[in-house]
């Protein structure tokens, strides 16, 4: 049928573009309560006393707990366990459902109000009377470290929850890095981002004394992870008691991944009136409690010999973590970060050191790439600036330094100085391709002649690689995850031949429905509109780990294989049996069952309906078509790609503008290109934000001062440029359908290019490193120090 | 959006307007809902009662008429930025009003309520001023009319007493020849202006010229050094380069995250040169 590979478009999108999709906040249970918290306005301070008497009598009032009615209650766990360099467990403070003792954060919650409406639990809300003894704050994570810094955990000395080392010997890597022909040198932030969902983050608890069962429905990309850790680390109910739905989710960048005290919050206080309680964010609420991104201060030296060739990279980093551990907080700036910065380059000796602390500001964890950008902006920046310093062409540094091409079967794995194994890549072939898209040397004489001119062009690269597909369960285990990372895959023959896909992966932008339809559709050579995919609902699905870290398709859609394997392996004895042949004989294709070399055949539908009305059946076989499957990959998926950023800055204002953007991405197979390419350009912008926009700005004390669409810049369309794409393909060696992942190559990989783009245009003023966001100030800053206006 | 509770008041008539407002001044006017609901939405300000005008057709549309323009105070941005007589005979006012927000703002947004709000960041005072319009405000007790240049007072502070109602933006048509425009330098996120720049020019050598700022200062301001130097002289790149120099030399430069006082003062300069390059 030819439905893998195709531009089908996507069948959700009826329900989202004529406004029919099904929200958390769109559920309206009988008898619904409406919760509002009540967040500290401060980033610090003690609670002196909380005065909630003229609240309860306001109108519309339900129930109002401030953090001493939760005293018994677990706080949400971490998900994640990171040991000091000498072995000590990481500093783990609880992370209340609500503060009693003091606040660690603006936004921080220290009583909840129910009432009957959303405008009753607002006005209540504002009743509410809180004392604090507002305390000194610390919001950069290098300040925090030192001493006499303010505690934000009165029992974690200088605010570390842990340090961490990964990667060659530091001694040997100090040597290599003295005896360099040369060393390139940045220090840098990578600046914190806000996720911004388009939906903000919502929560309906509903507890049935009768049955005594409760059901939790949240805006989450993993639900069956939320109903674990709620169930075993936070309330203590029984996990078969517990049914967690995620309908239709708008968006989450990982946002969305994370156990949330509004989700323990709801399902307690629900127990407590005996009524569904929801709640959901205000887009205020959410730019100060979705879990932040980045937030990073780092020093990095790259070593060259007199060739050219990387020697030795060193990299110590300062990983803000925020007021407390969220649920992947320690994983992000350590394994899914230090792993990474091997890059795509044979460098010998990699050290990277990380030094985590706690600051006042709302916590921190995994963003769109989740420490991938992190680790590639680092390297690429470093490139760049290494091939202005060393008076290389910045594609040519790269050739010397790419690691063979290496295809996983024939050739090995490439085994990194940073614990990882490369699956395959051609790394070469993808920067060729983007060189001849962009037409580079093209490109380089439009530059000579613009900067003859008097106009500032530049053009910047990165090459970039990502670990995705989390992941290998014993592998992630061993680094501290407290998870398994396999997927579920049910797949359901009905008695008429149509196909129902139960997965334990989650959409929230990614197109499941379509995507994993086609793999189905194909597989059993039946219509796309004879596969229905579900998903996002504990009691439908056995289980699952949700969707992040562009897992779905190299992890769930590899369980679906799986699932769809046993069932033409059943089919065939169905098959052989109708047709009097033996099971040697029979194959499958084109969704029907032949005896080899003749015309004689059944079809799906005939075998479905066999399976289910078994009267004429082969002897000692089980009736029905239901296969479920558990996928635990081999190893990471490794996608790679090169990026070109082509920039234009204006001499008088500093405005940079992007004048072209190409992305040349290898995501191994792909199943669905339209929905490949779009995830690429939502990427891409997300990327180009960080890089020319985005930044959550704290002032000393702990105030968010752009936490509105007023102050904080999200990109829009005619900030960017028309994104040109292209891929290479290198199949993944290890998954059935070949499949890298796609869904964070695009921010990965645009934000070096554009900030490395930046740097070239205003190399005639000499090397300089853009801070990020690259704010026209901060280049007119540039220019005019230099003398021009 | 949850707001505090608030008194809705929907009046079928100006005349009923101005009672409704006469009698409780703490009430606040909502037309196109663009400058107060978002302050409402944070409660930022909880007025007790809204008086919703953006209905009301006598406040809206636009006449040409006796040698000038009439602006109903209720009329869209869009409105404004689509209509030929004011694109022919004063671009300044169409191109601010086409500079503002996006399109869904501009099709809700009225003028009136922009400049009633007097954010110094808005589009609008900047193309008033140099327009030389007048606004015509209504109370219960009669109609007034005040200079734009009198109008606006300081940050978020304008001339308007609780009791009036701005009615109409009354604009005289320059002689023919003249020539203007607007131009800013937008705040990234919010699309206001850091710095937005008005002129208007007329004869050659220069008889009339207006170079107007918002977004620079708490209050917009016309710059009487670059129309000084300006004036009598031919418009010629040279002159221009050396009177945008001055822009804004002077006066109290306001400082964000956005833009320090320094790089919003260095664009008061670029856009000065840049909106009267346009005008050659």
């Amino acid at each position: 049928m030819g439905l893998i590979g195709s531009s089908v478009k996507r069948v959700e999108d009826k329900r989202f573009l004529t406004g029919k999709g099904k929200y958390t906040d769109d559920i309206v249970l009988p008898g619904q309560t409406i919760a509002r918290i009540i967040r500290s306005p401060h980033a610090h301070a003690k609670i002196i006393s909380v005065d909630t008497s003229a609240a309860e009598s306001a109108d519309g009032v339900v129930a109002i707990f401030t953090g001493k009615d939760l005293a018994g209650v677990n706080g949400v766990p971490c998900g994640w366990q990171v040991n000091f360099k000498n072995g000590d467990t990481m500093k783990e403070p609880a992370h209340p459902l609500l503060v009693a003792d003091k606040v660690r954060h603006v936004g921080d919650g220290v009583a909840i109000v129910i009432a009957e409406s959303y405008a009753q639990a607002k006005d209540a809300a504002e009743k509410i009377k809180v004392d604090y003894e507002v305390l000194d704050a610390v919001i950069d994570p290098r300040k925090a470290a030192d001493d006499g810094a303010p505690l934000v955990h009165d029992d974690v000395p200088n605010n570390t929850a842990f340090d961490w080392q990964l990667g060659s010997d530091a001694g040997e890597v100090d040597q290599a890095i003295r005896s360099a022909h040369h060393v390139t040198t940045l220090e840098f932030s990578n600046q914190r981002l806000i996720p911004n969902a388009i939906e903000p983050r919502s929560a309906i608890g509903h507890y049935e004394e009768a049955s005594d069962k409760f059901t939790l429905y949240t805006s989450s990309q993993n639900p069956h992870l939320i109903r674990l850790l709620l169930c075993a680390f936070v309330l203590g109910i029984p996990e078969h008691k517990v049914r967690v739905i995620s309908p239709d989710v708008g968006g989450g960048f990982g946002s969305k991944i994370f156990h949330y005290t509004e989700e323990a919050l709801v399902i307690w206080c629900s127990r407590e009136i005996n009524r569904p309680v929801k709640w959901t964010a205000e887009r205020s609420e959410s730019f100060l409690t979705d879990a932040h991104g980045r937030d990073h201060i780092s020093k990095a030296e790259l070593a060259f010999d007199a060739d050219g060739k990387m020697t030795a990279l060193r990299v110590k980093t300062y990983a803000n973590l925020g007021g407390y551990l969220s649920t992947f907080g320690p994983a992000v700036p350590t394994y899914l970060y230090g792993t990474l910065l091997q890059g795509l380059y044979t460098t010998p000796l990699v050290n990277v050191d990380v030094t985590a602390t706690f600051t006042h500001t709302t916590p921190v964890d995994a963003y769109r790439g989740a420490g991938r950008p992190e680790a590639t902006y680092l390297l690429e920046r470093l490139m760049d600036t290494a091939a202005l310093e060393l008076g290389i062409d910045p594609a040519e540094l790269r050739f010397k330094n790419f690691i063979p091409a290496f295809d996983g079967v024939e050739q090995a794995g490439y085994q990194t100085q940073v614990a990882l194994q490369y699956d395959s890549g051609d790394y070469q072939r993808i920067l060729k391709k983007a060189l001849d898209k962009i037409g580079y040397d093209q490109l380089r004489a439009e530059q000579k002649a613009a900067r003859d001119s008097g106009k500032l062009m530049g053009i910047g690269f990165s090459t970039y690689i990502e670990a995705c597909g989390i992941a290998p369960s014993a592998v992630v285990g061993a680094l501290g995850a407290r998870a398994g990372l396999f997927e579920v895959a049910q797949v359901r023959v009905q008695p008429t031949g149509k196909v129902s896909v139960y997965t334990g992966a989650h959409s929230h932008g990614q197109g499941h429905e379509t995507t994993f339809a086609q793999i189905v559709a194909d597989r059993f050579g039946i219509a796309l509109e004879d596969v229905e995919v579900v998903h996002g609902d504990s009691e439908s699905v056995a289980f699952g780990m949700g969707t992040y870290g562009s897992r779905s398709l190299a992890v769930g859609g590899s369980a679906i294989i799986k699932s769809i394997e046993k069932i033409i392996e059943k089919g065939t004895k169905i098959a052989a049996h109708k047709l009097e042949a033996a099971e040697a004989d029979i194959e499958f294709a084109d969704g029907k069952w032949s005896v080899k070399g003749t015309d004689k055949s059944v079809s799906f539908g005939d075998v479905s309906l066999t399976a289910y009305v078994p009267h004429d059946y082969p002897e000692g076989l089980e009736p029905g078509l239901d296969f479920s499957s558990f996928y635990d990959p081999a190893n990471f998926t490794y996608p790679f790609g090169a990026h070109i950023a082509v920039v234009e800055i204006d001499k008088e204002t500093g405005k940079v503008t992007l004048k072209r953007y190409l992305a040349v991405d290898d995501v191994g197979n792909v199943i669905n290109p339209m929905i490949v390419d779009g995830q690429v350009h939502g990427g891409v912008a997300q990327g180009i934000g960080q890089a020319l926009l985005e930044a959550a700005i704290y002032d000393e004390s702990g105030q968010l001062i752009n936490g509105t669409y007023m102050d904080y810049t999200m990109p829009r369309a005619d900030d960017l440029v028309s994104f040109e794409t292209d891929r290479t393909t290198t199949p993944c060696p290890h998954n059935p359908l070949g499949v890298k992942g796609a869904g964070e190559t695009g921010t990965i990989g645009s934000t070096p290019a554009v900030v490395n783009a930046v740097m070239d245009a205003l190399s005639s003023y000499g090397i300089w490193d853009p801070p990020m966001p690259v704010t026209s100030e901060k280049v007119w800053e540039r220019i005019h120090s230099n003398g021009q206006s | 959006m949850i707001p505090s509770q608030v008194n809705f008041h929907k009046p079928n008539s100006l005349s009923e307007a101005l009672d409704l407002l006469g009698g409780n001044q703490d009430a606040k006017l909502l037309a196109g809902g663009h400058s107060l609901i978002p302050l409402m939405k944070l409660r930022l300000n909880e007025p007790d009662s809204v008086i919703s005008i953006g209905n009301l057709e006598e406040l809206r549309g636009i006449s040409d008429s006796d040698g000038s323009f009439r602006i109903g105070a209720g009329t869209t941005h869009s409105e404004i930025a689509m209509h030929q007589g004011l694109r022919q005979v004063l671009p300044v006012i169409t191109q601010a009003a086409a500079s503002i927000g996006d399109i869904q703002v501009r099709n809700f947004g009225t003028i009136g309520g922009s400049i009633a709000h007097a954010d110094p960041a808005a589009d609008w005072p900047g193309a008033l001023l140099a327009s030389g319009a007048t606004l015509e405000l209504a109370s219960q007790s009669g109609q007034r009319k005040v200079a734009a240049s009198d109008f606006f007072q300081g940050f978020f502070s304008t001339a308007l007493n609780g009791d009036e109602i701005i009615t109409a933006i009354i604009i005289t048509k320059p002689p023919a020849g003249t020539r203007s425009g607007y131009l800013k330098f937008a705040q990234p996120a919010s699309r206001f202006a850091i710095v937005g720049c008005a002129a208007l020019v007329s004869g050659d050598p220069i008889a009339e010229i207006a170079v107007a700022f918002n977004g620079v200062s708490d209050t917009p301001f016309r710059d009487a050094g670059i129309e000084g130097a300006l004036k009598g002289k031919t418009l010629s790149e040279e002159a221009i380069a050396k009177a945008a120099s001055m822009a804004a030399d002077g006066r109290d430069i306001l400082s964000d995250h956005h833009a320090s006082s320094a790089y919003r003062h260095h664009l008061a300069k670029i856009y000065a040169k840049r909106t009267l390059n346009s005008l050659m």
